[in-house]
């Protein structure tokens, strides 16, 4: 049936349908590069993992508008607080583009947002850091926008469509986050010693929290393999965070700043880093980084705060619903 | 005597793998199958498709284009939104 609604189940997703033999057609329609889409047939463990990849990448969207929001009202000029504000306004619409990519698999935004106010779900253990100064909206347009977009260019190319688009979408606007967050380091780094300083500490603390957005080393990695497999992933852990490494450092040297890394060195024009703090990340991500409870309260708060919005809407909308159908009756 | 009130369906379609359906016109039709039936006939004669949607038209809500400055000018105001508005030196790239 052609004709269901995209965010249902199938009604026959008949256990037969999950045999070998289907198994096999979608891995070979993976395999020449089509897209699936919502209404295709795919393995359970597929439709769970990009249910939880998509879900999990929404969150840290509207998560991580806590540590920019943060600095709205202290923005130095009306033009930062303009663009910091459109900044924070994108990543709002960039977690409500995933939201909707992740209900064409069948589970509901409420159900999701539930799992994220309830602890069961992770975001981006970036967004577990405090913003303790100006310069740290430079730090994070620059390198964790920077960041997002070393892991959101090869997703546009993802093998679920939906999600596919929503990458395009969201790629397209992430340029002007990096661009807005590198100038304000500039900005700073030209100021004086002082604003100097400032940048540097917070490219100090924010550089090795950027390593850890692309994940556990690939000899870690859970849930890579399939990933692969699947065509959701297209590069490893660890190739992206060398590619974004790479592209940093000279980035780095025209700000006139030094990368918190001694033993960062460049050999065959690749840069090799020092040993990432695996046990911080572990740390952060299983809650206890220095703001998990904050911005984890702070979204309980806004969607309690938000309830009456949400009944008064529905009720209204309740209350128009048997008007609109006597309305079209009588046309 | 004329039929009365045959639903209109707008129709979207998928062109080429991945990417979005597209609207494409609109049709008339008794039911949603005979509206799929149709813009395969009236729409697909030359292969422009890989699936189709169809969506009763009185479904669909749709701003008035006399509101299009009310709604859009806005963002007229905001160049800040557009990577070009900040100034990176050249050597530093493409960002
Ligand atoms: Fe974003
Ligand atoms: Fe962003």
């Amino acid at each position: 049936m052609y004709t269901q609604a995209l965010n249902q189940q199938p009604e026959s997703a008949p256990r037969e349908a999950d045999n070998a033999e289907a198994a096999a057609r979608f891995q070979a329609r993976i395999d020449a590069e089509e897209r699936i889409e919502a209404n295709d047939w795919m393995p359970e463990a597929y439709r769970r993992t990009l249910t939880r990849q998509i879900s999990q990448h929404a969150h840290s969207e509207i998560v991580g508008m806590l540590p920019e929001g943060n600095w709205i009202t202290r923005a130095p000029s009306l033009r930062r607080k303009a663009a910091l504000l459109a900044k924070v306004q994108d990543e709002c619409g960039h977690g409500l583009y995933l939201y909707a990519a992740a209900e064409t698999l069948g589970t509901s935004r409420e159900e999701l947002v539930d799992q994220l106010l309830s602890g069961r779900a992770k975001y981006s253990s970036i967004f577990n850091y405090p913003t303790l100064t100006w310069a740290d909206m430079g730090a994070i347009g620059w390198l964790v926008d920077g960041a997002a977009i070393m892991n959101q260019i090869p997703l546009c190319r993802c093998s679920y469509g939906p999600y596919a688009r929503a990458m395009i979408r969201v790629c397209k606007e992430e340029s002007f986050h990096q661009r807005q967050g590198y100038e304000i380091m500039l900005t700073l780094c030209r100021g004086n010693a002082e604003q100097k300083a400032m940048a540097q500490d917070a490219l100090n603390r924010f550089w090795w929290p950027c390593l850890m957005m692309f994940g556990p080393p690939d000899t870690q990695s859970q849930h890579s393999d399939m990933s692969m497999r699947w065509k959701i992933k297209r590069f490893s852990n660890d190739e992206l965070r060398q590619k974004f490494i790479n592209a940093t450092v000279p980035q780095a040297e025209i700000l006139g700043l030094t990368l918190p890394d001694p033993e960062l060195k460049q050999i065959d024009g690749v840069w090799h880093h020092g040993p990432i703090d695996w046990d911080e990340f572990h740390r952060v991500i299983a809650g206890g980084g220095p703001c998990n409870r904050e911005r984890l309260a702070a979204r309980r708060r806004a969607h309690d705060e938000g309830a009456w919005v949400r009944e008064a809407a529905a009720a209204f909308a309740a209350k128009r619903a048997p008007k609109n159908q006597t309305e079209k009756q009588a046309a | 005597m004329p039929t009365p009130n045959t639903p209109i369906w707008e129709v979207f379609i998928r062109s080429r793998n991945g990417l979005a359906h597209k609207h494409v016109g609109s049709l008339h039709a008794a039911d949603a199958t005979l509206a799929l039936q149709a813009a395969r006939d009236l729409y697909t004669r030359r292969g422009e498709g890989l699936s189709i949607w169809v969506v009763p038209t009185a479904s669909i809500t749709a701003s008035d284009p006399q509101d299009r400055e009310m709604l859009f000018e806005p963002t007229a105001s905001k160049p800040y939104r557009h990577p070009t508005f900040y100034e990176i030196p050249d050597e530093v790239g493409h960002m």
